[in-house]
């Protein structure tokens, strides 16, 4: 996919998407700074390239499971920005009532499944509802996110055999960040792509610029082509680099201020605006309007946030059992 | 009524279940060959190996495949062939199972139940025996059952099945041969419900699982010289039905807990913790709980014996409480 002009509504749009995501995140940023927002926080800015460009292909019954750092996932699945930031601030009228947090996210009425707090753990889930999805037979599929330090897990392993084994309709997106936490990848692990295990175990995978956003796109259309025709899973390594640290607060001291300064170059929201000038078809007034509005949005979303509720006390040990 | 093994029994309540209700799927090691005691043996043959999902050795990720499924819309139930080996699931059980409805503020729910057997029976050694249940009744969002008879097997395993939280059903390999009455109409045991198996004045005796067979022959014994024991399952340990317990001890004023399990931290102490709150006046001896001894459990045959809770150290037990004397 490139920019051109048959289809510059459908870029806009997505790159409208990407900056809901950064600029939502930079306001959680700022929130944290100023402690109106509380606790352990994984932004994902720098990553929004692989969000939009996987997510914008599939269908609202498609379900999507996410990692620790999953804003931006459940932003392009089509999340509620008001709720999510809500839930994110512990409120009561977020999705999950303040019970999850920012990194248990479940966002169901677009199928944004669940996050977790667990490195990897959402992978085994995304199984599941593909395994759901595949005896139902109404074309759907599951997409799992996670980072390079999920490859070094056990479970990692695991589905990627059983997802082959039983041709499950699921796309595999891994967001190969290079960093584990603090770690580089080449310190966990002397494998160099994450693709590799997918192949060895008989999944088409791929390893694609992941803050090129037209080719995220390109391999996610071809992965749920792939997943609708009942061909089995796909798996997709997105490189790319998270502009923050680990968690928000984390001097991330670990990566030299030069490799910072190289990815920044390669921010994903510029490169797509530069597609689009280079085509003359639009101004900078034009994208700047996107930005604004974009931001509108999530200052909307914390006023709605920081004027909500607290949970009622009375929650505290509601929702632990479902009434049958 | 006819009389059926615990293992026919849970048999039949898979197959009841899996006839009822399209979205009933099992997944596990073997299931689709019967698995290694036969609980699942001919199902493949009348309901396929799309429902009777055989699984690679992969325990984590099969939990979790479950829960996934169980999330976008099916009941499955998975089968851990030995509890022992559910530690390799536990991420997903207490993660993932046990909170996603209360960390969605309700908007998912699992309608999961795990299957797995325990216990003691024929010298299979420390990796094949254990009995782990505290661990998960110590878990807010899971469901513990564990059936003593081939009724109560059958009947908590449909309630275990139908209901909307994960269950963790836990059979006791000793018992799968063991035979008793089974309705053949449609009975559902409701989860969270003890059941007094013997009536008695003298003491309640609380007894889990395969402890409950040599209760009751220690009850029989006890009464030659004149101890009239009221015998309890409490069949679910979470959660806990505590006024069945507590309202017994108030009667008979005096309890002992048998568990297979180890003593230290298992449900017995629980179930002493709760009885001292409700019932603390009425107790005229300390409670006692006959358990296994804090340590693996051994492979060999004679030292196996040793370590399980019999109907000898019920009786002593029982001895000990109701002729206490102040030393």
């Amino acid at each position: 996919m490139a920019a051109n002009k048959d289809n510059f509504k459908e870029v806009i749009e997505l790159l409208r998407r990407m900056w809901l995501i950064r600029a939502f995140e930079e306001k959680v940023s700022s929130l944290y700074a100023e402690r109106q927002i509380v606790g352990l926080l994984h932004l994902g800015i720098g990553q929004e390239a692989v969000a939009v460009g996987a997510l914008s292909l599939l269908r609202n019954d498609d379900y999507v499971y996410g990692g620790h750092r999953s804003h931006g996932h459940a932003i392009a699945k089509g999340a509620d920005m008001n709720k999510l930031m809500a839930e994110i601030a512990g409120r009561a009228t977020g999705y999950c009532g303040g019970k999850g947090g920012s990194m248990h996210i479940v966002a169901k009425e677009c199928g944004f499944m669940t996050a977790t707090g667990v490195v990897g753990g959402t992978i085994p889930l995304a199984l599941g509802a593909a395994f759901a999805s595949k005896e139902r037979k109404k074309g759907q599929l599951a997409v799992v996110f996670f980072g390079d330090g999920a490859g070094q897990a056990g479970p990692f392993h695991e589905s990627l055999n059983i997802a082959s084994l039983w041709r499950l309709p699921v796309v595999f997106i891994c967001e190969n960040n290079g960093y584990a936490e603090f770690t580089p990848l080449s310190a966990h692990t002397k494998i160099e792509r994450l693709a590799q295990h997918a192949k060895t175990y008989g999944i088409p995978a791929s390893t694609v610029d992941g803050n090129d956003l037209f080719a995220v796109r390109d391999a996610m259309t071809k992965a749920v082509a792939s997943c609708r025709a009942g061909k089995g899973p796909v798996f997709i390594e997105c490189l790319t680099h998270r502009m923050r640290g680990h968690y928000e607060g984390d001097p991330a001291k670990y990566r030299e201020l030069s490799q910072l300064a190289e990815w920044k170059k390669k921010d994903p929201i510029a490169r797509v605006a530069r597609a689009l000038k280079s085509k003359k078809a639009f101004t900078d007034a034009q994208l700047e309007a996107i930005e604004m509005e974009a931001r509108a949005l999530a200052d909307k979303a914390t006023e709605f946030s920081l004027a909500s509720p607290w949970p009622s006390e009375f929650d505290v040990d509601s929702q632990v059992y479902a009434v049958t | 009524m006819p009389e059926q093994t615990y293992l026919d029994a849970i048999r039949a309540g898979l197959e009841e279940e899996l006839r009822r209700d399209p979205s009933v799927y099992i997944f596990g090691e073997d299931v689709a060959l019967g698995g290694p005691f036969g609980v699942t043996k001919g199902l493949a043959e009348t309901f396929g190996i799309n429902r009777l999902v055989n699984t690679p050795i992969s325990e984590a990720t099969v939990m979790g495949i479950t829960i996934g499924a169980a999330t976008a819309g099916l009941r499955p139930i998975v089968e851990i062939m030995f509890i022992d080996f559910i530690t390799l699931a536990m991420d997903q059980l207490i993660n993932h199972a046990a909170k996603l409805h209360y960390m969605s503020g309700g908007q998912l729910r699992i309608p999961l139940t795990v299957r797995v057997q325990c216990g003691i029976s024929g010298a299979m050694g420390a990796h094949h025996s254990q009995s782990l249940e505290s661990w998960l009744a110590h878990v807010p969002g899971l469901k513990v059952v564990m059936p003593a008879n081939p009724a109560d097997a059958k009947g908590l395993l449909k309630s275990a099945i139908r209901d909307d939280n994960p269950v963790v059903f836990v059979e006791h390999r000793g018992l799968y041969w063991s035979k008793g009455e089974v309705s053949a109409n449609e009975t559902v045991v409701p989860i969270g419900k003890a059941i007094v198996m013997r009536r008695g004045e003298q003491i309640t005796i609380v007894a889990l699982s395969s402890m409950v067979g040599p209760a009751l022959a220690a009850a029989n014994d006890l009464k030659a010289e004149g101890i009239a024991a009221e015998v309890i399952d409490p069949r679910t340990i979470s959660p806990l039905d505590i006024e069945t317990i507590a309202s017994s001890v108030k009667k008979t004023s005096r309890m002992i807990v048998v568990h297979e399990a180890v003593e230290q931290g298992g449900i017995g102490a629980e179930i002493v913790a709760r009885v001292q709150q409700e019932a603390f006046y009425h107790l005229d001896s300390p409670i006692v709980r006959v358990a296994a001894p804090f340590a693996p459990v051994p492979a060999s045959p004679s030292l196996e014996e040793n370590f399980v809770p019999s109907k000898s150290k019920i009786i002593d037990a029982v001895r000990r409480t109701v002729y206490r004397r102040e030393s």
